[in-house]
């Protein structure tokens, strides 16, 4: 055995140790039902038939109530921005311009948001209660996953005052 | 459920890149690999490979770092029939624990021995270094273990 010189300059501080999980995704019946509608170029939910509640997207059971939501609803492509996030830091992957807004946007006919970009207006003006619509990719591209929205942008209808959306907040 | 019940399926591949602080003994182990070297550390009159920060059993800061290997003897092992993806060698090969030349504890790592037939316990091995130009100053510097020549088992 010899007494080794470890050299300073080269020395190891660090590793990268990946973890790799590959998994097969099976969506089940309601998302599988609303993904469907996706690709379609349409938002669907499900009600649930004891609170009435319309749930987007759907996950096949009433989060209240633990009963099943078999009735679908086609739900508006417009609805409201209840709250949102200005994202103005960069990470790895990222593909959108900074800075840019991540928005839970409550479907007209639904009672609990959706989260999506807000796009097509400077991201001081976006604001709560501002009405939107989605913007979808084209025909062609549609596909069952929510890439197919691009992201929702201002309708020009007058604001929605806060107390019609504050309880989904 | 079949194909064809409206049931929606697909790949889902999660990666995370962890990247590691080492630490100063760890780090002099990844830096010996690089230099084509495996180091272990004094402690308590034995010699810990890899090299470890404090004693395994008394918790106390360990000695020098000292050389050992790259030949080693199998301590016990396991035949992998079916590599999976990531493991160090693409055919089938026994993981093992090689206790280095100079070392008191084994070292986990791959045998590269053709056939389990070829493995037993007991049997020399030696350590089969990258290109050093491939060095990543990382365990997988060790490609994997080779047996040494027949006549060298103990």
């Amino acid at each position: 055995m010899t007494a080794p010189e470890v050299s300073g300059e080269e020395s190891v501080t660090t590793i990268v140790t990946p973890i790799h999980l590959d998994y097969r995704y099976t969506a089940g019946l309601a998302q599988s039902r609303f993904l469907t509608g996706i690709s379609e170029g349409r938002f669907l939910g499900q009600r649930c038939p004891r609170c009435n509640k319309v749930y987007v997207p759907p996950r096949g059971s009433c989060p209240t109530d633990g009963v099943a939501t078999t009735d679908e609803v086609e739900l508006a492509n417009k609805g409201t921005v209840t709250t949102y996030c200005v994202v103005n830091v960069p990470f790895a992957g990222q593909s959108i311009e900074l800075p840019y807004i991540c928005a839970q946007v409550l479907l007209d006919g639904a009672d609990i948001a959706f989260m999506g970009l807000v796009q097509e207006i400077p991201a001081d003006q976006v604001r709560m209660g501002l009405r939107v619509e989605a913007v979808w990719v084209d025909p062609s591209e549609l596909a069952p996953n929510l890439a197919s929205v691009k992201y929702f942008r201002p309708t020009g209808e007058p604001d929605v005052p806060y107390e019609s959306f504050s309880q989904y907040l | 459920m079949s194909e064809d019940d409206g049931v929606l399926r697909a790949p889902h591949v999660l990666e995370y890149e962890y990247k590691r602080s080492v630490g100063p003994v760890i780090g002099a182990f990844m830096t010996g690999l690089k230099e084509g070297r495996i180091l272990g550390v004094v402690s308590s009159g034995k010699v810990v490979v890899p090299p470890t920060e404090y004693d395994p059993e008394s918790g106390a800061d360990t000695g020098e770092l000292v050389e050992v290997g790259p030949g080693g003897v199998v301590t016990t092992w396991a035949w992998v029939t079916d590599p999976l993806r990531d493991q160090p060698l693409d055919h089938p090969f026994a993981w093992a624990l090689v206790l280095l030349d100079g070392a008191t504890t084994g070292l986990l790592h791959a045998v590269d021995a053709g056939s389990a037939d070829a493995m037993s316990t007991g049997m020399r091995v030696t350590a089969r270094f990258r290109q050093l130009s491939e060095r990543q100053g990382h365990i997988r510097d060790i490609e994997c273990f080779t047996p040494e020549p027949a006549g060298n088992a103990q």
